[in-house]
């Protein structure tokens, strides 16, 4: 796995983690020990979406700051699948 | 994936309650040329487009339309959560409300329900882009008969905007389309599908980034 990719699955790993933490907080809004977690994996998250923002092409619209080229259209696809 | 921010891309607060409106608006939730059409339409086109331009347009407005489908079903919201049981008897609702109570869900103006027949994936990027600049177009006409029909401010800007954008849209879809035909071969753009049609001078060999 290049350092690219690493960086993708880690970050789908992280974000799993939030997404599952959401549910359950929806749930049970007053677990501060849920929360904590949260807020965890909340601030490593997007430190690795801004990383790979920076380093790669853009997640969001959010990140998709350009100079030159507007990075959000000429980046790859999820669909896409890699290289075939 | 997609992240959902909790906010309506334009504000809606309707103050008065009224059935006849809300029958006539629902037709842009899950009517033939409705909110619902558009985004799936569009997010489902998108993976059998060539071009990364395109695929990135249709993400783009997709996206955007779910956010449209988003504002219509809350100015519906609006517009019955304060109905009485008489209004909804007088203003004819008791049809809709037999079923889904003061719920919002995807029908025409008609009672017809929301149908996948109502858009199309072609595969084809002339014959899917040509599709989506009408279906821009016909969404366009139907907010212009929704604001023939209304008076309200509160429910006129909401739907104004809305109708805006369609026109927004179009125009990037045509933007689109000409990129589209930029690739091709000018003097018979339909020679071959892109997205289907193999040669060997343009077999993929992953140069897309």
């Amino acid at each position: 796995m290049g350092n690219q990719e690493q960086m993708l699955h880690d970050i789908g790993v992280v974000d799993f983690v939030l997404v599952d933490l959401m549910l359950y907080l929806d749930t049970h809004p007053y677990d501060c020990k849920a929360m904590e977690y949260f807020n965890h994996y909340s601030r490593i998250k997007n430190q690795m979406s801004r990383e790979f923002s920076q380093k790669y092409y853009p997640l969001t619209k959010d990140m998709a700051e350009s100079n030159k080229e507007w990075r959000w259209g000429m980046a790859p696809l999820p669909w896409e699948g890699g290289c075939r | 994936m997609w992240n959902y921010e909790k906010r309506l891309q334009f504000p809606v607060n309707i103050k008065e309650p009224n059935a006849k409106l809300a029958q006539v608006i629902i037709s842009q939730y899950g009517g033939p040329d409705g909110e619902m059409g558009a985004s799936m339409r569009y997010l489902s086109q998108r993976y059998s487009m060539p071009y990364r331009e395109v695929a990135g347009v249709l993400t783009d407005i997709g996206t955007e339309e779910l956010a449209h489908l988003e504002m219509v079903a809350t100015i519906v919201h609006q517009l019955t959560r304060d109905l009485s049981m008489e209004e909804i008897e007088k203003y004819g609702f008791d049809k809709y409300y037999v079923d889904h109570t003061i719920g919002v869900w995807p029908q025409a103006a008609g009672g017809v329900p929301f149908n996948a027949c109502e858009f199309q994936v072609k595969g084809d990027i002339i014959t899917d882009l040509t599709e989506d600049m009408a279906a821009e177009q016909k969404a366009r006409s139907t907010y212009d008969n929704i604001l023939r029909l209304i008076k309200e401010p509160d429910v006129c800007e909401p739907i104004k905007f809305l109708r805006a954008r369609e026109i927004v849209h179009f125009q990037r879809f045509g933007e689109a389309l000409r990129i589209t035909q930029d690739k091709l071969d000018s003097r018979n753009f339909y020679a071959f599908n892109p997205g289907f049609d193999r040669c060997e001078s343009c077999e993929c060999k992953c140069d897309k980034m």
